[in-house]
């Protein structure tokens, strides 16, 4: 008897863990007071701009809670448009039938550097010269200006956001002949440092000096360059909102927070440069 | 407490039931959509293309021709050190090497990634002069240190439950202490050497981290020198951005390497019921 019951308790567990996993409804913001709740939708890239942000504002406003969906960029765009959240994001520009219904306000750049190893004498490259090299019709230094060696192309894994805004300025989308893709950036920085060879990019603000950061197009990475638009390897984070209908109380107060010059130290420590204002 | 013994028990088989349900219910839809030939067989991975294809196989090769490697280099060298310490070595120094093999065993993976990365990673690339030192080599030289502990200490074992009588009968008979060693003992303890070549296999065929570090992670038909991507860091280095189908396919993936552990445990199990059978 008391058998039955242990494996009848036992049972009772199972069955309780298994319909608790095909029932768990995830919870995106439209929790039981939607209006205290800015749910955010969009670009996997961002993820560090808007958990600093959010992170910092709920601290400031404790009855306010910010989500986070990441879904990428046209997931966010598309969300934005349905109303399905407060605020998308979206880390390239609206594109013009797009710009009907929404509003796009940049509230950081991303600045993407060209790093190469401290002993490596090419100083300055061209945005064609860097989709030649990653697709692998530039294989040697000696060709722009380097010793002769092979050129080790080290890049991101396929979903990072990095890769996505590297790929896309450069124009080699599914063309690069990478080889080793990595995980994060600072595995990237730290391959680059120890193989006198190898190319990599990384966010500019997490390059450190065990690399040489390249220029690109006779235009060095700094802030001012990144900010003005001089540094063409870089894209914008965007926030992305509906033009017809107003935002909610706490949805514009994070709005306006974002983009208020008191989150530019909030996006330094996030990575990326903040807007020129 | 009988009934909390029981309880616990229950609940490891609970685990294990959650795990394989989860991963068939979140694997097999994706397989049904890709095709399970296109995704077994498939040879280009390129999951966020405009275009996506998903193809495992150089994923299933190098995870295989790295373990292989392993197996080769980790394997002979694992049990010549049982056999030392087993038969050959003098108490304390065989205490001290024996501890040293526990250290090993203790060692978490991401430092020896981090180690093969720093200096595995750099020595290949300056003793064979290629341009990148990232490859299916380096990742194999790091997976046959790390199934050493286990081929060490389960051939060990292995050598040490062989009857003593043996060694004597030979001894006896005139043979050398190596010829006892590798005509007598080792084949008295073949059975057990198998199971530990068998857990190092499993050891290496689930290992993430390390490999990650050092192995490239481009999805590349295996070359020895050349960047692959092993079935563990498929799922592991997409899993955090992925979404929809990509997503669905790395479950498949992991579906697929359980699997394998499937196989190699089952196998294992075999062999040590027929060692159990001999005995």
């Amino acid at each position: 008897m008391k058998k039955m019951i242990v494996i009848l308790t036992v049972f009772a567990l199972m069955a309780g863990a298994l319909t608790g996993c095909g029932s768990g409804s995830p919870s995106d913001g439209k929790g039981a007071d939607s209006s205290q709740t800015v749910s955010t939708d969009g670009s996997t890239s961002m993820e560090k701009v808007i958990g600093f942000l959010s992170e910092a504002y709920m601290e400031e406003h404790g009855d306010i809670k910010v989500t986070y969906n990441p879904t990428g960029s046209g997931s966010g765009i598309q969300a934005a448009a349905e109303g399905r959240c407060d605020i998308g994001l979206s880390s390239r520009d609206l594109k013009e039938e797009e710009t009907a219904d929404l509003q796009g306000t940049v509230v950081a750049i991303d600045g993407i550097g060209i790093i190469v190893h401290p002993d490596n004498p090419v100083a300055d490259l061209t945005i064609e010269q860097i989709g030649d090299i990653y697709t692998g019709k530039i294989a040697n230094w000696k060709d722009i200006g380097g010793s002769d060696a092979a050129i080790v192309c080290i890049g991101r894994e396929a979903a990072s956001g990095t890769r996505d805004g590297f790929e896309e300025v450069t124009g080699t989308k599914d063309n690069c002949r990478y080889s080793q893709e990595l995980t994060s950036t600072g595995d990237v920085v730290q391959t680059v440092s120890g193989n006198p060879n190898a190319i990599g990019y990384a966010s500019v603000a997490s390059v450190n000096d065990t690399v040489k950061m390249v220029s690109v197009e006779g235009t060095a990475p700094t802030v001012e360059n990144i900010q003005s638009g001089a540094y063409k390897v870089q894209r914008n984070f965007v926030l992305v909102t509906r033009k017809d209908a107003p935002l909610s109380k706490a949805a514009q107060d994070f709005f306006d927070y974002a983009t208020s010059p008191q989150a530019d130290s909030l996006i330094i420590e996030a990575g990326a440069v903040p807007v020129k204002r | 407490m009988n009934l909390l013994f029981l309880v616990c028990g229950l609940l490891t088989i609970l685990f294990v039931l959650l795990i394989t349900i989860f991963l068939l219910i979140s694997g097999i839809p994706a397989i049904q959509t890709i095709g399970l030939k296109n995704f077994l067989f498939g040879r280009v991975w390129a999951s966020t293309a405009a275009k996506p294809s998903y193809g495992i196989f150089p994923f299933i090769l190098s995870s295989v021709c790295g373990t292989c490697g392993a197996i080769l280099i980790g394997v002979p060298v694992g049990l010549l050190c049982a056999v030392f310490l087993a038969k050959v070595s003098p108490v304390k120094t065989g205490g001290i090497v024996r501890n040293v093999v526990d250290l090993l065993a203790g060692i978490p993976s991401v430092v020896y990634g981090l180690v093969g990365m720093i200096v595995i990673v750099p020595c290949v690339r300056e003793l064979f002069h290629l341009p990148d030192g990232a490859n299916l080599f380096s990742a194999t030289l790091v997976l046959a240190v790390m199934i050493l502990p286990s081929v060490i200490s389960v051939s060990e074992t292995a050598i040490r439950s062989v009857p003593k009588e043996y060694e004597e009968a030979s001894l006896a008979l005139g043979a050398t202490k190596t010829e006892t060693i590798f005509r007598v003992i080792l084949p008295a303890a073949k059975s057990g050497i198998v199971t530990a070549v068998v857990l190092g296999i499993g050891r290496a065929v689930g290992e993430a981290m390390a490999v990650m570090m050092v192995a490239g992670n481009v999805a590349n038909m295996p070359k020895l020198f050349g960047s692959v991507r092993f079935l563990t860091t498929a799922v592991a280095s997409e899993m955090s951005y992925s979404s929809g189908l990509q997503r669905q396919a790395l479950f498949s993936i992991a579906l697929v390497l359980f699997l394998f552990i499937m196989a190699i445990n089952l196998i294992l199990n075999m062999l040590v019921k027929k060692g159990e059978q001999n005995d």
